[in-house]
């Protein structure tokens, strides 16, 4: 699978009559993980949005640098794991299948789950589940669509800090290799995961390239480099908040 | 469930039920009312018991178009519904049907439907139709409406087929609010049937109620509502614990 990267053209978003975002110009490379960082409000679910197709620009267009369409090359996973509370765990998971009416994989889905270290847990339902639980069959879900592009709009800020550094090493581990656009209000996240680091502010809302640390993701939490860089960040995410 | 449990969880209904009896023979006692006004709570027993074949073949009757009623009821409801939301000309022609229904009151429908279906059981159960078809319909059809966005939205990153979308995400979505829909209809059918048996019929409670008040049989009309009333109570509780035990994933709170 080669990942392509994401040009976004002259891209305005608009948001509750408010204008958050106005002829942004920015690049986000293929194959790795891009996360975009920024305050509660700033934009950053409605610009996801507009990428995964789910809502239209007021103007300006995202393409993909290899010329082919986007659509149907787009996994979405949202803030919440949106498990079907009636489903089993393997059902919920081929769930893209059964709702395009094709044939589930069955096996690839069990495959999935046992990479999240859900084996044993094919045939529970979501409400028997953890909240960790929920989301590695939610990543799983995700994965099973199979899609050179993956979305994700803070999937793991509901998390508790030891299952969320779980979660950051499973996603790192299972997307290697695609193009990643995840959202997050965590420098610490952003500065595990990041292969580009952008941070929003402002509105609307300019765009700035963050230094990456050194090393390959999962950054370790506790490397110096990456706490550095951390709080490096948050200070500029303070800085970008007061002004 | 252990035998205490099952008292202590009887207890209550129990014990209003008592309470009303003996509010009930009070009243006739101390006020002096006429028993072909108000019989005492023992003569109704008396005809409880001494009409038990009457009222059970009643009753019998009065299920059997109850229970057809709900299920074509539910059926029709629940398919118009389904199709009010898969297509727009549907849903703008039959909505003001639907409210129809509920508005004309079935107390002026009754004899037409009698003189149109006959005084069998076709009259009474086309009433109960009526009676519920607004309540399951437009129940589900909210239920089928509400989907959490939040679903919608994945179902579109899936590149999802509508109809499925339908079919495996907002009708198992909207199942809690058509069971809300059911409960209520479970308890209002049986009324749509006594109300077409009180028009025009041969047999069921609503006749049997019919033909003792104007014999001034108070005590026998008396056991007849009580067989209704416990008829209908029966019925809400089955469909309401069958509904708790289909819909496994809702939250069902019974701690009281």
């Amino acid at each position: 699978m080669t990942a392509p990267a994401l040009d976004l053209r002259g891209l305005a978003v608009a948001h509750g009559g408010r204008e958050l975002f106005a002829g942004l110009d920015l690049t986000l490379p293929g194959g790795v993980f891009s996360v975009l960082l920024g305050a509660s409000g700033v934009g950053k679910t409605s610009l996801l949005r507009v990428i995964a197709g789910l809502d239209r620009p007021t103007a300006g267009m995202v393409v993909a640098d290899d010329g082919a369409p986007l659509a149907g090359r787009v996994a979405w996973m949202g803030q919440r794991d949106l498990l079907q509370p009636w489903a089993r765990v393997i059902d919920n998971v081929m769930l893209g299948d059964r709702l395009r009416g094709r044939r589930p994989d069955r096996d690839r889905a069990a495959e999935l789950l046992r990479r999240m270290g859900l084996a044993d847990r094919l045939a529970a339902l979501p409400a028997e589940l953890s909240g960790g639980m929920r989301q590695r069959v939610a990543l799983a879900r995700t994965l099973y669509e199979d899609r050179p592009v993956v979305l994700m709009d803070e999937p793991f800020s509901a998390l508790d800090s030891v299952t969320r550094a779980r979660m950051q090493d499973l996603a790192a581990e299972t997307l290697h290799d695609r193009t990643v656009v995840l959202i997050t209000h965590d420098p610490l996240e952003a500065c595990r995961l990041g292969q580009a680091i952008l941070l929003m502010a402002g509105e609307p809302v300019r765009v700035e390239a963050i230094a990456v640390p050194a090393g390959a993701v999962p950054r370790p939490a506790d490397d110096d480099s990456v706490l550095h860089a951390q709080g490096v960040l948050l200070r500029r995410m303070l800085d970008a908040a007061g002004s | 469930m252990s035998a205490g449990r099952i008292v202590a969880r009887l207890g209550r209904p129990v014990g209003t039920l008592c309470g009303l009896g003996l509010l009930w023979w009070g009243i006739v006692r101390l006020g002096g009312v006429p028993p072909y006004l108000l019989p005492p709570p023992g003569s109704v027993a008396r005809a409880l018991w001494a009409q038990r074949g009457l009222l059970a073949g009643a009753a019998g009757t009065t299920l059997l178009e109850t229970v057809l009623g709900l299920l074509l009821g539910t059926a029709g409801g629940g398919a118009l519904a389904l199709l009010m939301m898969a297509s727009t000309p549907v849903r703008r022609w039959m909505m003001p049907l639907v409210l129809l229904s509920q508005a004309v009151p079935v107390f002026a429908l009754a004899p037409l439907l009698v003189l149109w279906f006959g005084f069998g059981i076709a009259s009474k159960v086309v009433m109960a139709v009526l009676v519920i078809f607004f309540p399951i319909t437009s129940s589900f059809f909210d239920g089928l409406r509400r989907t959490p966005p939040g679903w919608l939205d994945l179902a579109r990153s899936m590149d999802a087929r509508p109809g499925l979308v339908l079919l495996r995400l907002r009708l198992p979505a909207a199942l809690p609010a058509f069971a809300t829909g059911l409960r209520v209809a479970a308890a209002i059918a049986p009324l749509g049937a006594v109300v077409g048996e009180w028009v025009g019929a041969s047999s069921g409670l609503g006749f049997l109620m019919q033909t003792a008040n104007t014999r001034f049989e108070t005590d026998l009309m008396f056991a007849a509502l009580l067989v209704l009333a416990s008829m209908t109570v029966l019925l809400w509780w089955g469909v309401d614990r069958a509904l708790a035990r289909m819909l496994y994933w809702v939250p069902d709170d019974r701690s009281d």
